[in-house]
């Protein structure tokens, strides 16, 4: 026989099949990682770049839980900026642009080295599917593979359909084929089905762009990067340049208006309404003379740039003549046209928190299949994919991350709790506490848990205690030591804000708004060095310290809000109840619960339409 | 299946009996901190400690704000597991007055308690394992029917504008919110962040409409229950006289003794659909009976309470100097612009000659009766009503009920914080927690709002999408 029988069949290998591959193999399951193309594992299908806001926070959640996101981006990024810097903690989001070709290698690198990890090219066409459990899955070679689980991150491939102008063809991506059969089958199964749309723009040629007519953007100086395991090593970075279209430029593309697939109603798919087309920006936002576009170089040695914002399907030679009327590319070269893709996605209701489907045990869901977007996004679930159905093979209990330890777990609870209308990215706003779901304590709040269930190294766990050490030790020494008006006051000056009139705890000091603890150190230097030198305080761990300070009052408040709302959490609901029986429940609130079957009595509370009165109702008829 | 711990947290009150006047009322506190919060406003007449009384005891005493007494009460102490609701609970037993009720809910409020959901003290009880199933079923049956009761209850409540502008208040809420998370979620978008002026005057604008509906809680509680209408004036002018002449029965003890009315008597009457809530005093003077003397300050403490005050003058007594300082104190009242005043000349038919200051009295719309053989006394009425009518113009959007008061005050509270926030130039994450607070407290009036209307606020909005 050509294959042995995985534990775990991983179908897809994009950012959330690519880490629930690495997951489940590192945690010890034998594994089978089946893609259509081996040559593009990990594909930026969409811009080169990784992070952003809240994006940057899963990444890191990623990394502290031992993914591979982190450490892929830190070794293969051009660019960093940590952005929303002038705002608070909970704001402060990494990204960066990735070089798009060496991303995809570092990953198949890393894979490759991984143990358990099996890798074969090859279309699955089909599920074995027996007494509601999966088998394996059946391919498009006709080869039957056994395993024990299946996850499914099929991305934009089922029946995927790129649309530009009046042209339609099937396709995964440009360039890819479609993958066709499984959505058939899975309706057999029960399953809902439905269409989601999202778009990519064009490429184009730098030498025929003219960049001193754009706005540069050039990186951070300090480049912290996402892995908590190895800083990054980038002395030189690559700028993006920032453009800006005019009515001339909407004009040109008003003349595409009647060919497109997205006005003339031939894309059935819903799109996002925060991604939109620069077609639908320039009918929607009619008053705006102007839209900003971003010019993102796709790597360190190609010349091919990427026009963040002008996303479009129009024809291309619309979308090509309305691009050389821009300033700064009116002697454009396009290397290839953008386009909308429409393909298929289960509502993600289907889906117990573990991403297992309700309906066939050990089959797994993560990724755009759940009607999400967003690399980050896909790679978050792809990791709880993994590790869940590692942990399905081996007889444990699911990691299940809650809303407020991770925005992977707002994410999930938010797709099985609420389903999606939209394609779903992840925003801030999502999270209930934001202030604990910060890019400086991913570890604090996740490397534990990942180590204890087998998936972060100890390298990693260590290096984590060590940085909790040192964090509390800075922490402790500014509590007990005081500091005298001589000391500091040339300093409080120097910040803008008030003068001492008797000695106080440096951690006072710094919980004025104006006072920077790297600054502090500077400083008083002298009395800071017993703590750095023998902690050898690093610039992540100052960082985190002066968070922890600054930001008590507000951390604690939100934490004790947290563990209030956490009771709920804590009463489990029966998958299999009919809520029909209780008469005393709202019609609507029946209705929703049957279809969500919440897990926690927290979660049916978060579904819309179940009332504060329906969850008094469930909480009294809980005691069976 | 084991329940959470979610009774533990913290400790809930209700009025147990029906809403409305009866001769007695109860309210029941239940929780953790129920024997701490009572001791805060509770003095026993017999000086007992309560921490030493055992289970299923009454305690005989006064419910004390600060020092002022608001009701004799019988208190139940329940010991947990001893109780309905398995925790330590106290059932508090005063008279039946709507004031009342209300000013000891209000005190149990301040003192640490919360109002309790519809239903919780029987989740409590369930909870606690004191209810079997079969009990906890029919009961939830009771709760639904109840919660839908309460629903069209709340539905009837809302008169005039209520709901439009608790819907405006929302809508307020959402673009604000909207504005904040715009500049935190998309800070890297292309699109014009509202400057801090713009946010303090949208921050304000929710403040006013806030505090217009606390305010309006006042007269919406006077609608409700009574305006309230206080007689006062200096002993023997006449005050209980004429309440009795506008209550057309003896409810009042009427002497010639000056000081009899040691307490204030309240009774209610309905003219034109309006209902009033009188309020008769002790006379206003200076005693060295002490009884007498609690009753003046009470007095004092009820015209704070009232909406229109009657200032009832002896005119057949009264001499050019008393008269003279009797118009002095009353201008001085109307500078409280809160409250109506009605000067009130008594004892017209004992009047021989004109009155020392007539004419200044004739300007400030003194209405002269004669108490004593119902004279004018329909003059008073017609003011009254017209005061009323008044009061019902002003608010159109008027909040009625308890829960929303404290919603409402809550909100309050975490804009004021918010408000702090910008000024200390605070990030606006920070701030955005305490604004996620006030959302939080309008959501129980104003349907929760969430996150995907915020984010679609934004998407209509601005042009987001890089």
């Amino acid at each position: 026989m050509l294959f042995k029988k995985y534990d775990v069949i991983v179908v897809g290998a994009g950012h959330a099949g690519s880490e629930a591959a690495a997951a489940a193999a590192n945690m010890g399951s034998k594994v089978l990682l089946v893609t259509m193309n081996l040559q593009t594992i990990a594909q930026m299908s969409c811009n080169p770049a990784m992070g952003g806001i809240a994006k940057g926070q899963i990444v890191r959640e990623i990394d502290a839980l031992g993914g591979y996101s982190g450490l892929v981006t830190d070794r293969t990024m051009i660019q960093f900026r940590m952005l929303n810097k002038s705002k608070g903690p909970a704001m402060w989001s990494p990204r960066a642009q990735s070089d798009r070709m060496l991303f995809s290698m570092e990953w198949r690198r890393m894979l490759e080295q991984t143990p358990n990890l099996d890798f074969w090219q090859d279309m699955v066409v089909g599920l074995i599917v027996k007494d509601n459990h999966i088998q394996g899955v059946k391919t498009s070679m006709g080869q039957v593979i056994e395993g024990q689980n299946v996850i499914l991150t099929n991305g934009t491939f089922l029946n995927g359909k790129i649309h530009i102008g009046e042209k339609s063809f099937g396709g995964g991506r440009m360039g890819d084929r479609s993958s066709e059969g499984l959505t058939e089958q899975l309706i057999k199964l029960g399953f809902r089905a439905d269409r989601m749309k999202t778009g990519t723009p064009v490429r184009v040629d730098g030498r025929t762009i003219d960049f001193s007519r754009l706005t540069e953007q050039k990186g951070d100086e300090v480049v912290t990067g996402f892995s908590y395991l190895e800083k990054v090593n980038l002395p030189k970075q690559r700028s993006c340049y920032i453009a800006y279209t005019s009515p001339r430029v909407h004009d040109m593309l008003k003349t595409g208006f009647q060919f497109s697939p997205m006005f003339n109603g031939r894309i059935e798919g819903v799109g996002p309404r925060y991604c939109p087309s620069i077609e639908d920006k320039v009918v929607r936002f009619s008053d705006k003379d102007s839209h900003q576009l971003f010019v993102e170089p796709e790597g360190w040695n190609t010349i091919e740039y990427y026009i963040n914002g002008f996303s479009s399907s129009l024809p291309e030679d619309v979308q090509f003549k309305a691009l050389r009327e821009i300033e700064g590319f009116e002697n454009a070269k396009i290397f290839r046209p953008g386009y909308a893709i429409e393909y298929d996605f289960f509502p993600p209701d289907q889906l117990q928190h573990s991403l297992e489907t309700k309906l066939v045990k050990g089959l797994f869901f993560a990724g755009q299949i759940n009607g999400t977007t967003g690399y980050e996004e896909a790679a978050g679930q792809g990791i709880i994919a993994g590790i869940n159905a590692h942990s399905k093979t081996v007889g444990k209990e699911p990691l299940i991350l809650k809303r407020s330890e991770a925005y992977i777990g707002v994410l999930i609870d938010d797709l099985i709790t609420k389903g999606v209308d939209e394609p779903y990215r992840m925003f801030t706003s999502r999270a209930e506490y934001r202030i604990l779901l910060r890019q400086d304590n991913a570890d604090a709040r996740l490397t534990e848990r990942s180590f204890k269930i087998g998936l972060a190294k100890a390298e990693r766990f260590n290096r984590f205690k060590q940085k909790q050490e040192s964090i509390s030790a800075l922490i402790d020494f500014m509590d007990k030591t005081s500091v005298t008006p001589d000391q500091i006051n040339g300093f409080l000056e120097k910040s803008g804000t008030s003068l001492l009139t008797q000695k106080i705890k440096l951690s006072s000091v710094l919980l004025r708004p104006q006072v920077e603890l790297q600054q502090l150190i500077k400083s008083n230097r002298s009395l800071f060095d017993d703590v750095i030198n023998k902690f050898n305080l690093k610039h992540d761990e100052i960082e985190a310290a002066e968070v922890l300070v600054k930001y008590k009052g507000y951390i604690d408040k939100e934490k004790e809000l947290a563990d209030k709302l956490m009771r709920l959490e804590h009463v489990k609901l029966k998958s299999d109840f009919d809520y029909h029986q209780l008469k005393s429940l709202s019609y609507e609130a029946r209705e929703k619960l049957n279809l969500i079957k919440p897990e926690t009595l927290g979660q049916a509370s978060r579904i819309s339409g179940v009332s504060p009165s329906d969850i008094s109702v469930l909480a009294i008829y809980l005691g069976r | 299946m084991k329940y959470p711990d979610i009774s533990r947290e913290d400790t809930i009150c209700a009025l147990a009996t029906p809403p409305g006047t009866g001769a007695i009322a109860v309210i029941r506190l239940s929780g953790i901190d129920s024997h701490a919060i009572i001791n805060r406003l509770f003095k026993p007449m017999k000086a007992k400690d309560l921490n030493e009384v055992g289970s299923h005891r009454a305690v005989y005493g006064q419910i004390l704000d600060k020092e002022q007494l608001i009701d004799d009460v019988l208190l139940t102490i329940f010991r947990a597991p001893h109780s309905y609701t398995g925790e330590d609970a106290i059932e508090i037993g005063c008279h039946g007055s709507i004031f009342i009720q209300q000013k000891i809910i209000e005190l149990l409020l301040n003192a640490g308690a919360r109002l309790a959901e519809p239903g919780e003290f029987t989740m409590r009880a369930f909870a606690n394992k004191r209810f079997d199933l079969a009990q906890a079923e029919a009961v939830a049956d009771l709760i639904a029917s109840r919660s839908e009761a309460a629903h069209h209850l709340a539905i009837n409540q809302m008169r005039g504008g209520f709901s439009k502008r608790i819907m405006e208040l929302r809508q307020q809420l959402i673009d604000f919110t909207a504005l904040i998370e715009l500049e935190l979620d998309f800070s890297e978008e292309d699109v014009e962040f509202a400057d801090r002026n713009r946010f303090l005057q949208l921050l304000n604008d929710l403040k006013v409409e806030i505090s217009q509906l606390i305010e309006s809680f006042k007269t919406g509680n006077a609608i409700k229950t009574g305006i309230p209408v206080a007689i006062i004036g200096k002993p023997n002018v006449g005050k209980s006289t004429l309440l009795n002449a506008i209550l057309n029965e003896e409810k009042a003890i009427v002497s010639e003794i000056p000081g009899t009315t040691r307490d204030t008597i309240e009774d209610t009457i309905i003219l034109e659909g309006y209902s009033f809530r009188f309020i008769d005093t002790a006379g206003l003077r200076k005693s060295e009976d002490l009884v007498e003397n609690l009753g003046i300050e009470r007095a004092y403490e009820k015209i704070k309470q009232a909406a229109v005050i009657l200032y009832v003058c002896d005119l057949a007594s009264c001499t050019l100097e008393s008269a003279e300082e009797m118009l002095e104190e009353f201008r001085n009242f109307l500078k409280d612009k809160d409250k109506r005043f009605i000067l009130i000349g008594n004892k017209a038919d004992l009047l021989a000659e004109t009155p020392a200051h007539f004419k200044e009295m004739v300007e400030l719309e003194t209405i002269f009766i004669s108490a004593k053989r119902k004279e004018n006394i329909n003059l008073i009425t017609q003011s009254l009503i017209k005061v009323a009518q008044e009061l019902q113009q002003d608010q159109d959007t008027i909040v009625s009920n308890a829960r929303h008061y404290q919603a409402l005050q809550k909100a309050f509270e975490a804009l004021v914080s918010v408000e702090k926030g910008f000024e200390a130039d605070l990030p606006t994450d920070l701030a955005a927690i305490d604004l996620r607070s006030a959302i939080h407290h309008l959501g129980s009036i104003t349907g929760q709002i969430s996150n995907e209307e915020v984010l679609g606020s934004i998407f209509s909005k601005f042009c987001i999408g890089k």
